[in-house]
């Protein structure tokens, strides 16, 4: 049985150090200050860097976590606390097969949603596709650590005449946070990388930008462009943009895992 | 001060479960009154109604009226929480905030529900605590040790704390000790029999002789009914019912 469980250990833990320790064979040797500081030279020119890609993935993150974030939880409040009934049922199935639709196709959702109405490409329209893709994620998984909360808590707080929405907020969601927040990041790290739902919502753009409202460059889809293209020396870039991508994504969830530790999102109480 | 409870004609239901059949009793103020009688009588379940916690459960429902002092804690313009907060309430298993240190676990029903003096709450922490005999054994920790991490005796009556310090005038305990060792039940009772000089206090139990220590008065539950009512003196010693008397000298239940 240990036997067992340590070569499955094993099994998941080799493709994830091959990777990692590919990216970092193939990246690193690319990965200096300039690709952290410089935006793309033009082709035929060496050097030169993603730093506007860096810049234009944070925007566009920052924008799906603030509609993926609050429309997650708050879907997975409704579904544990709530949604017994038949439309919670039907959430929850929807929530399921949105999970299961293609990247893709939540980029056309939002190429007609935002694009088509604004008549340009946007870092908006990238955060609002990858945002739609964050809620079912977080929302189902929300909603099972809700449920692992005893109940016999959630009587203590009724007992003592604390309202029903300050007891979940309160101390049902507050006694599942690490688990929320687990959820939180896995499903930031897992649009993080997409770069389909970016292809035709931010584009992509050469030069640097700080308008939610322009085409932006984003990592996966300068990883996604430099891979495709027949130049050496956007191929190293390449593989740079994908560590880099990594780097940044474990710097934020270990930021956020700190924060978490030292009781930032317990409130004030 | 307690106040006196009436109940009248007070049913119950879980789904289509009948659990509790027309109740009819008068429960004294600041006075301790003990709910007996075998597993599944429904003594739970009518403690549950007397703080409108039986509701909380999917289709359950209540009908009859129930007075806790003036207020009819059925009635149109009564809320639940307000009701709860006048009727607190300790559960069999100790159940502390987990997330929550020692202090703000005796806080929380005031602090969320909108109370924000500190100095104020500093003092009604204290008190609470030593009402409920625990503030000895935790008050150099007060902030620093979870509300999980004292022992199982430690959390009953930090449970007990809690609930005492939003004020209330009845206190109902659901088999407050049953998952409790001698020593720490015996706290607890000592607990009860200060308490009562300025609560009302219903308890349930499973065990008689706890009963007989701590309440005046008795009522012995069966099958959802009330069987018998009565100082526990008389309950225990000569009781009116033939099925009290089998119940209490063990010859079911």
């Amino acid at each position: 049985m240990v036997g067992l469980a340590a070569g499955a250990t094993l099994m998941v833990l080799v493709p994830l150090v091959a990777i990692f320790g590919y990216l970092v064979y193939k990246g690193i040797g690319s990965l200096n200050w300039n690709f952290l500081t410089q935006i793309p030279k033009p082709v035929g020119e060496t050097g030169g860097g993603m730093a506007n890609a860096i810049v234009g993935s944070g925007m566009i993150l920052l924008i799906a976590s603030l509609i993926g974030v609050p429309m997650g939880i708050g879907t997975g409040i409704y579904l544990a606390e709530f949604g017994k009934k038949r439309f919670g049922y039907l959430i929850r199935f929807t929530a399921d097969v949105l999970n299961g639709v293609p990247s893709i196709v939540i980029g056309i959702v939002a190429w007609s949603l935002v694009v088509v109405y604004q008549k340009h490409f946007s870092a908006l329209a990238g955060g609002v596709a990858l945002g739609i893709m964050m809620v079912p994620i977080i929302s189902r998984s929300t909603e099972e650590m809700l449920l692992m909360v005893p109940q016999s808590l959630r009587e203590a707080a009724w007992g003592l005449g604390i309202p029903q929405w300050r007891t979940t907020l309160s101390i049902t969601l507050r006694t599942a946070s690490s688990g929320v927040i687990t959820a939180v990041m896995l499903s930031f790290a897992r649009v993080a990388g997409e770069t389909a739902p970016l292809l035709f919502t931010t584009l992509g753009n050469k030069f640097w930008n700080f308008n939610m409202n322009q085409e932006t460059a984003a990592l996966p889809l300068q990883i996604y462009v430099y891979a495709q293209s027949p130049y050496d020396d956007w191929h190293r870039q390449a593989w740079a943009g994908a560590l880099i991508l990594i780097i940044l994504i474990v710097i934020s969830m270990s930021l956020v895992r700190m924060a978490a530790s030292r009781g930032v999102f317990k409130g004030g109480n | 001060m307690g106040v006196g409870i009436q109940v009248n004609q007070l049913n119950a239901w879980f789904g289509a479960t009948h659990a509790v059949h027309d109740i009819q009793i008068d429960i004294t103020a600041n006075h301790a009154t003990a709910i007996i009688g075998p597993s599944g009588c429904g003594k739970s379940t009518f403690v549950r109604c007397l703080n409108r916690m039986h509701e909380t459960i999917p289709n359950a429902r209540v009908e009859g009226t129930v007075k806790i002092g003036d207020t009819h804690v059925y009635g149109n313009g009564t809320s639940a929480v307000e009701i709860r907060r006048r009727v607190g309430m300790v559960f069999q298993k100790p159940n502390p905030f987990p997330t929550m240190s020692v202090y703000d676990n005796v806080a929380a029903g005031l602090k969320l529900n909108g109370y924000r003096s500190h100095r104020d709450l500093d003092e009604i922490v204290e008190r609470s605590l030593r009402q409920a005999a625990l503030w000895d054994e935790v008050k150099d920790l007060l902030k620093k040790k979870s509300g999980a991490s004292l022992s199982g005796g430690q959390q009953q009556r930090l449970c007990i704390a809690r609930a005492l310090a939003v004020e209330p005038e009845v206190m109902l305990m659901d088999e407050p000790a049953s998952a409790l060792d001698p020593i720490s039940t015996s706290k607890i009772e000592d607990l009860i029999f200060e308490l009562k000089q300025n609560y009302t206090i219903v308890i349930v139990t499973h065990n008689m002789q706890q009963a007989a220590r701590v309440a005046e008065f008795t009522a012995f539950f069966l099958s959802g009914k009330l069987v018998e009512f009565d100082k526990t003196e008389k309950i225990f010693t000569n009781p009116g019912d033939k099925r009290t008397e089998d119940y209490i000298t063990g010859r079911f239940g």
